[in-house]
């Protein structure tokens, strides 16, 4: 054997969600001596923070960013990298289409590959781990699709999933010597029983629910905010500030050239009080009541009394008579209207997106 | 943001001068912008210097300290005033 130079020490970057599987993953490769650092793609949508930090339903819940808690849980770094304007286009135009809402799964996955091999190559480090588990989910992570992302992202050597590793064909560092193949694990399927028992074995019994996936693409109720807003515009391109105001308040579409959005609670009221500059607002004064931004422009009387007079529905005068509304244009001048609040029943189920 | 190092600045006794500190103002953005920025903001600066994050984002009361913790930066002061949470953080060496 020829005589070996101090071992260098290899490093890996690992694709760090919040949930479970990245802290197994990272575990493992931790548990082969080799230095594992994080990385957090933030493209807009990540469910973390925008809701929990403004809504007060989510006051219990520990407002932290579980990326971020997870690294320190593990003694690890973690880079968080701003994706938003990039993501644009992936989100826009996915090659692979979208899975169940509007999230383009195997895009996303093999964007974020691509990034994190850039990463890699910028930082001096080896090979990129990921917590997928073959078969867990039903774009990104069919046996079939993991080659799509490997190849496409250029990573197909140096991306390894320790979770599913003897399941999938040897990666580069299993050929150097840096990994065994016998020290990961061949999980695959939905069942997270695996997980759970490894969880146990490494004494975690903290950590984020795994949710429906790793973003607002994947939600329901979130997708279908975002088709109004693409159906009603003229083009689906899309800011930062646009993406974030759908998760806030109850969004109601008056008409193609009009949405209004009313805060819910005290939270998202205070949130959108920044956007007082960008949106017309309208708030009740004569009782306690909610924030309402104007998402467009009102073209007659009756959508200007259809906005005031929901308004009013939701402010603490919805059993007045009337309530005294000031409608507020961008450039702080207000004007007075009142109006008797809208009864539930001429509450229009189609305005309610 | 500003970037005038100063060398005299030595970890162990600099007192919070606001006219040395830099300042970075992530009101209205929220988790994890807050983080991202404080994070670039700090790769430009050097060891010893303080940066003051102002944030509207209650999050980041726990997000930016987190970060902190995991990279080896000193929080020297968390302040909250008028819903606006004011955290000071002396850059140190990577750990
Ligand atoms: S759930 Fe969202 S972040 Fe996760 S892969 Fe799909 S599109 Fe990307």
């Amino acid at each position: 054997m020829k005589p070996q130079a101090m071992e260098k020490q290899r490093k890996a970057v690992a694709l760090i969600s919040g949930g479970l599987d990245s802290m197994l993953a990272v575990k493992v490769i931790q548990d082969q001596g080799i230095h594992v650092e994080g990385i957090n793609f933030f493209t807009g949508f990540c469910v973390e923070g925008h809701t929990h930090a403004v809504r007060k339903k989510h006051k219990d819940k520990q407002k932290r960013n579980n990326a971020l808690w997870v690294a320190e849980q593990l003694g690890i770094k973690l880079h968080i990298v701003d994706v938003v304007e990039e993501y644009k286009d992936i989100l826009l135009n996915p090659v692979h289409g979208y899975g169940k809402n509007v999230n383009p799964c195997l895009d996303c996955k093999t964007f974020m590959v691509k990034k994190a091999v850039e990463w890699i190559k910028e930082h001096d480090f080896d090979f990129i781990i990921t917590g997928e588990v073959v078969g867990q989910r039903p774009m990104s992570q069919r046996k079939e699709t993991m080659p799509v992302v490997a190849k496409n992202s250029g990573s197909a050597d140096l991306l390894v999933r320790p979770l599913s590793a003897r399941q999938l064909p040897a990666t580069l560092p299993e050929r150097e010597g840096w990994l065994k193949r016998e020290q990961m694990y061949d999980f695959s399927g939905r069942t997270r029983k695996p997980q759970m028992a490894l969880a146990k074995q490494y004494g975690f019994d903290d950590y984020a629910q795994p949710a429906g996936g790793c973003c607002m693409l994947t939600d329901e109720n979130y997708a279908v905010k975002l088709i109004d807003m693409w159906d009603n515009r003229p083009s689906r391109e899309y800011e930062l500030d646009d993406i974030i105001m759908l998760k806030m308040g109850r969004h109601f579409r008056l008409a193609p050239h009009l949405k209004i959005i009313i805060g819910r609670e005290e939270g998202e009221n205070n949130f959108m009080q920044g956007y007082k500059g960008l949106f017309v607002s309208i708030f009740p004064t004569s009782h306690p009541g909610a924030l309402c931004l104007v998402d467009g422009e009102f073209k007659s009387a009756v959508e200007l009394n259809q906005a005031l007079a929901l308004v009013a529905r939701y402010s603490q005068g919805k059993n007045a008579p009337e309530v005294t509304l000031s409608v507020r244009q961008i450039d702080g001048t207000e004007k007075e209207y009142n109006i008797a609040p809208m009864a539930v029943d001429d509450i229009n189920k189609e305005w309610i997106i | 943001m500003s970037h005038q190092p100063d060398k005299s600045h030595q970890p162990a006794d600099m007192s919070l001068e606001h006219d040395k500190d830099h300042q970075l103002d992530a009101r209205r953005l929220l988790c994890p912008l807050p983080v991202i920025r404080t994070q670039d903001a700090i790769a430009k600066l050097q060891v010893g210097e303080l940066l003051t994050v102002t944030s509207t984002d209650p999050g980041a009361k726990m997000d930016i300290p987190c970060w902190c913790r995991i990279n080896g930066h000193e929080v020297v002061e968390i302040k909250e005033q008028d819903h606006e949470i004011i955290i000071t953080i002396r850059v140190m060496a990577e750990k």
